[in-house]
């Protein structure tokens, strides 16, 4: 998170120093985070706004300690810590987010006006490290509803064996379940090893199998794969 | 084209560019120098050019439903159960069902003229039947499916200028009205050449929402009859929307 913080002011800073001088103000927000995906449950999601001087993720780069508590087991409390290292202004869903629902949380930054990033993150379930991501979008000073349609990302730091044993533990494999209770069990041997990527990546999607008792996956392929984008952020300027 | 004649004389009355571009067209506006040029009460049928690209590799494009609608309509939302006039257009390819729903004081549905083979396109005009009309949406199924459809909603066109045009990509969504179980008899396309609309709603949930792809024999379903090249991503469409 640290190097993550520092890479992204230097990155960014330089670019939209411009908008950022002109865009401080203080706000109420409103999003609206809506589940795309056919048969995917995302963890309680995660979202910020937040200044320039950090983010929760960098494609590209190796997922924090942070970032992969949460992509493998949808902790948030690191993330968290870090955001308030940050003063971002923050705010969590209580509960996961079944496919094709929404959840509005609300933000506001009238006490820190610097906070004009948005991101939003939150794990995808059944997957072994898979989530939805946002990352440091602009805020526009302008009332309005802006639109914000998110892509799965891989963290990069644990197989895809596709097996649900329970395992959400920083390190420990496996996926920890199924909200949607459409996953099968008994797969044996795992659908893939270890990631060629270890950085933050684009994920490749599920593959999943036919046999709910057994095969190499323990995810129906007619249910939990998906295509992107696999969420909308409904941002709502007030 | 009557009507398109009115405008032209309208705007030269106004405009010294569209004068010198159009001034070989105006010698037809008996009345244009004459008299003091008529207010646009807005009240004038707009016309568009929709055209359609199918940017898939094996999956026909049903005839495409074009439709300009009010503020107030939406064909379809993620998370809420489709109407059954888009599970005939989802399931079956057939949009005859949404055309004679719709109110012709909210909505002007125009339909292709038959389906857009993979690669190909189609460019099909409308004129919205009320100036409230300032919603466009465009719909088809993908035909070796279950259940799947690619289009654009609601998108807002009142600010588009005469000429000018917007291009969309268009995402492929479930209707959630059928299991996605790609097997012999279930997918009215060439590929199964089986069943459209059956009023069951057998999907694992009953809402639309974005499509996860199909999945063929070839990828590890065995029961599906559907090949690797049935497969898709999104964008499945390319949509222009063009104000005349």
């Amino acid at each position: 998170m640290k190097n993550s913080i520092i890479r992204k002011l230097l990155s960014a800073a330089v670019i939209s120093s411009a908008t950022v001088s002109t865009n401080i103000s203080a706000q109420n927000l409103s999003v609206t985070i809506t589940n795309l995906t056919h048969g995917l449950a995302f963890t309680p999601a995660l979202v910020a706004a937040h200044d320039t001087s950090g983010n929760l993720f960098d494609t590209g780069s190796a997922a924090s300690a942070n970032l992969q508590a949460m992509a493998e087991g949808g902790a948030l409390s690191g993330l968290q810590n870090d955001l308030d290292a940050i003063t971002a202004t923050h705010t969590s869903a209580g509960a996961p987010l079944m496919a094709g629902s929404s959840v509005t949380l609300t933000l506001n930054t009238d006490t820190a006006p610097a906070n004009t990033k948005l991101s939003v993150v939150a794990m995808m379930l059944p997957t072994n490290d898979g989530f939805i991501g946002l990352d440091a979008a602009d805020i526009p000073a302008a009332a309005g509803t802006y639109t914000f349609y998110l892509n799965a990302y891989d963290a990069g730091t644990e197989a895809n064996d596709e097996l649900i044993t329970g395992g959400g533990a920083p390190g420990v494999a496996g996926i920890p379940g199924d909200p949607g209770a459409m996953a099968g069990s008994g797969a044996t041997g795992g659908v893939a090893g270890t990631d060629s990527n270890n950085n933050v990546h684009v994920h490749r999607g599920a593959i999943g199998d036919d046999d709910l008792s057994g095969g190499n996956s323990d995810l129906d392929n007619t249910v939990h794969r998906w295509l992107n984008p696999v969420a909308r952020v409904t941002l709502v300027v007030k | 084209m009557k009507n398109f004649f009115k405008r032209l004389c309208i705007k030269t009355a106004f405009s010294a560019t569209a004068v010198l571009l159009l001034g070989s067209h105006i010698s037809g506006c008996s009345n244009s120098s004459s008299s003091p040029p008529a207010p646009d009460t807005g009240d004038d049928p707009i016309s568009y050019e929709v055209s359609v690209i199918n940017a898939t590799n094996n999956q026909p494009i049903s005839p495409v439903a074009v439709i300009t609608h009010n503020a107030g309509y939406s064909l379809w939302s993620i998370g809420s159960a489709a109407s059954t006039e888009l599970e005939y257009i989802a399931e079956g390819g057939s949009n005859s069902q949404l055309m004679d729903s719709l109110d012709s004081e909210d909505a002007t549905a125009v339909s292709g003229k038959g389906a857009i083979g993979p690669g190909g396109s189609e460019t099909i005009s409308i004129t919205a039947g009320a100036s409230e009309q300032t919603r466009i949406t465009v719909l088809g199924m993908l035909v070796n499916t279950n259940d799947a459809f690619s289009g654009i909603r609601s998108v807002d066109v009142s600010a588009l200028a005469s000429g000018e045009s917007i291009s969309l990509n268009a995402s492929v969504y479930d209707a959630g009205t059928e299991i996605n179980s790609e097997s012999s008899g279930t997918m009215p396309g060439p590929a199964d050449g089986g069943e459209g609309f059956n009023a069951a709603r057998s999907d694992t949930s009953n809402i639309v929402r974005y499509h996860g792809g199909v999945v063929s024999a070839d990828d590890g379903l065995s029961a599906s009859v559907l090949d690797q090249s049935h497969r898709f991503d999104n964008p499945a469409l390319v949509i222009t929307i063009t104000r005349i």
